[in-house]
């Protein structure tokens, strides 16, 4: 009888526990690392058993308006958001972010790269973990380099790129020296000649957030932009963004190409690359003026202010960006397949510097990018390859499509950035800067 | 020599409707492919038609991924939900629209298509906010409302178009045989304008299978349809186009097979009263 008591008792306990677990609902992007959370999110439930996840994963375009439009409306759909860099200072002075105070015990906050760190705290507090983060870097050929006679600098500077791109293009046998994004939009070429423009000397803004696309150094970085793709750059590059340069690149039509460091596990895949053990790195190039071409980037946890569950949700967000998560992947999928560029740690094992060669080069270009002071002359604003203020997204884009029409030949250098500062100027206007 | 013509003419209007055809349906074609690729020839810059390693891998992964049949089950319901809906409050407002016409029906009329030019953005606050309130966010409900809403304004229409061809003196019939309204309008009105119904039934349910802003916004993991599962497979950084397209496939053949089995409906229904 007794038995049969405590077998109810105990049942009653679980049907209860079940009831009461929280089920809190995670939005995310469909990029690699991110799936593979997903799929480990078991072992997080097995430790949590009364807390049970959601997924909604999108492209990222839809997932930025999506939450955007629930974060600001504080609809509460999502406990747990994943948003960019450019996001995190923008919704946390709005207070639409809780600040992560709970995380736990064990999450050594001083183990994050600086850089990345910096740019998720406001007022010194955190709010929003990171997830993976990345900066910019050349991946080459190096068969094709030494073909042309040239060897790869660590650090090149843009003089070389160009005469590297000339020497490696053999335009009759489908090789282009050089890859560019061309594809209009601020997270498209703007990133990458943002990233360009900060080693040319040029910024977005003056001090007094003026637009500056009527000076020489822009002059300067977007007609080296057009120059070099016209000499060495494949046709119909105005289309070309991530994903298309990374199937040039793979399928060893490129040369040379200047994109996310994430990119070097995919062109070092030997199922997906037919160039995976011809792959050399190197830092984004400079021009002597103090500042490299490369941009910093993060893809982070953070919970929203709306969000009701938000001790579930912070527990989830310390097991995904922890150590013990970088463990549990490398244990499960191998060390390359860690999410990379948050931790200082996973730079110091030995394991995953044998597994990714462009473990280095990530850490150096990640640690040299300074999203406070991305430009060599001062600025009003913090970002490497965006602006982070809200009418970026909208200004970003209309740019790009008048440096994406340069790259055409639509418009000459002179008239896309006539344009640009024209476009830009009205946008400011209307959103009434300086603040 | 006028029978060689005409028979030419036949010819070539048969070859350019072919071509067009196939012009029309390369896009998906080409998506069903894709789904049968590995991932490195999706994106290959030189790509084969046919000639190429056959593979299933996409479909088990995306299946293995995503809880599918949870999303058809949602666009399901939504698409014909918002029809039934729609045309429970459309059939009475199309029939009084033609059969007890005033001066201001032409102007109310064109008032309600004027709606559908508003882009969806413009609303998207008020609607979300209003959604929150009511506890509609992520729920099957909600959006069920928000189709019949949005394709309101074209069920109207198409069914005020099909009321106008039926002559009122029918009607006026049945009313001297003492017939009431509702009367008038289940056993006289309706069995006539069958087709215009149906066909009216069938585009709403595809327009609602396809639509793609309120779907996306509004929902999150309960009520997500097949669009968000699409969108699901996107990436910025990545090659994901071989199970995108096979999650493209897995989402449009339903709706593909219906448009099939329903064309000479569909078709009837959207000629009728094309020719006096």
């Amino acid at each position: 009888m007794l038995n049969k008591l405590t077998m109810l008792a105990c049942g009653a306990l679980t049907m209860s526990a079940a009831v009461t677990a929280e089920t809190i609902t995670i939005a995310t992007v469909n990029n690699g690392d991110m799936i593979t959370m997903k799929e480990l999110s078991s072992d997080f439930e097995a430790k949590n058993p009364d807390i049970n996840l959601k997924w909604v994963t999108l492209e990222e375009n839809i997932l930025r308006q999506r939450v955007t439009t629930d974060v600001a409306t504080k609809g509460g759909q999502y406990d747990v958001m994943t948003i960019g860099t450019y996001e995190v200072p923008i919704w946390g002075k709005q207070g639409w972010l809780k600040p992560l105070d709970n995380l736990d015990a064990d999450y050594d906050k001083d183990d994050l790269l600086p850089a990345i760190r910096s740019g998720l705290s406001i007022n010194d507090k955190l709010v929003a973990a990171p997830f993976y983060g990345e900066s910019s870097m050349v991946m080459y050929r190096t068969d094709l380099m030494e073909k042309a006679g040239l060897e790869m600098p660590k650090a090149p500077t843009w003089t070389f790129i160009r005469k590297a791109a000339k020497a490696m293009t053999d335009k009759d046998a489908g090789i282009y020296g050089i890859c560019l994004r061309g594809k209009a939009g601020w997270g498209e070429n703007i990133a990458l000649i943002t990233s360009m423009s900060n080693s040319f000397g040029a910024r977005w803004f003056d001090e007094n957030w003026k637009p500056q696309f009527n000076t020489q150094p822009w002059q300067d970085t977007l007609q080296f932009y057009v120059d070099v793709m016209e000499e060495s750059g494949p046709p119909g590059a105005s289309a070309n963004g991530f994903n298309e340069n990374l199937a040039l690149f793979q399928t060893g039509k490129c040369g040379m190409w200047i994109d996310a460091t994430v990119a070097g596990a995919f062109v070092t895949n030997k199922t997906d690359s037919e160039v995976a053990d011809k792959v050399g790195f190197a830092l984004a190039p400079d021009n002597g003026l103090g500042k490299r071409g490369n941009w910093l980037w993060a893809w982070n946890l953070a919970i929203p202010a709306s969000s009701k569950k938000s001790d579930a949700a912070m527990k989830f967000v310390s097991w995904a960006t922890s150590k013990e998560y970088t463990a549990l992947v490398a244990s499960k999928k191998g060390w390359a397949k860690v999410p990379p560029g948050t931790r200082k740690s996973l730079y110091e094992n030995p394991e995953y510097l044998k597994a990714a060669p462009f473990a280095q080069i990530t850490l150096d270009s990640i640690q040299s990018a300074d999203p406070v002071n991305p430009t060599v002359d001062p600025v009003p604003y913090v970002g490497v390859q965006f602006v982070a203020i809200p009418e970026f997204q909208g200004i970003g884009t209309a740019v790009g499509q008048q440096f994406s029409a340069a790259l055409t030949g639509r418009m000459t250098v002179k008239q896309a950035l006539a344009s640009s500062q024209r476009l830009t100027e009205r946008a400011m206007r209307k959103a009434r800067y300086p603040k | 020599m006028a029978i060689t013509s005409s028979h030419k003419s036949k010819l070539i209007y048969t070859v350019l409707a072919w071509t067009i055809s196939g012009l029309i349906f390369f896009p998906i074609l080409w998506t069903l492919l894709t789904s049968f690729k590995t991932e490195a020839e999706a994106i290959s810059a030189s790509p084969s038609l046919f000639m190429f390693d056959w593979t299933l891998e996409n479909y088990r992964d995306v299946l293995e991924r995503s809880p599918y049949f949870t999303h058809f089950w949602n666009s399901v319901v939504i698409s014909i939900g918002s029809s039934l809906l729609g045309l429970l409050i459309a059939i009475p407002a199309a029939w009084s629209m033609a059969f007890v016409q005033t001066k201001r029906t032409k102007n109310l009329l064109m008032w309600m298509l004027s709606t559908k030019m508003l882009p969806p953005v413009g609303v998207l606050i008020p609607i979300y906010l209003l959604f929150r309130d009511f506890g509609l966010l992520d729920t099957k409900l909600g959006l069920v409302i928000v189709m019949t809403l949005i394709n309101l304004p074209i069920m109207v229409w198409m069914l005020y178009t099909y009321f106008r061809e039926i002559p009122s003196e029918i009607l006026e019939a049945s009313r001297m045989d003492g017939a009431t309204i509702i009367e008038e309008v289940f056993h006289v009105l309706l069995p006539i304008a069958l087709p215009g119904i149906a066909s009216t039934l069938l585009l709403n349910v595809i327009l609602a299978w396809n639509e793609a802003f309120w779907t996306l916004i509004l929902t999150a993991a309960n009520a997500a349809p097949l669009t968000a599962f699409i969108a699901s497979y996107s990436s910025p950084e990545g090659l994901f186009y071989a199970k995108l397209s096979a999650a493209s496939a897995m989402a449009i053949v339903p709706i593909l097979i219906l448009g099939w089995f329903s064309q000479k409906q569909l078709v009837r229904g959207l000629s009728f009263g094309a020719v006096k």
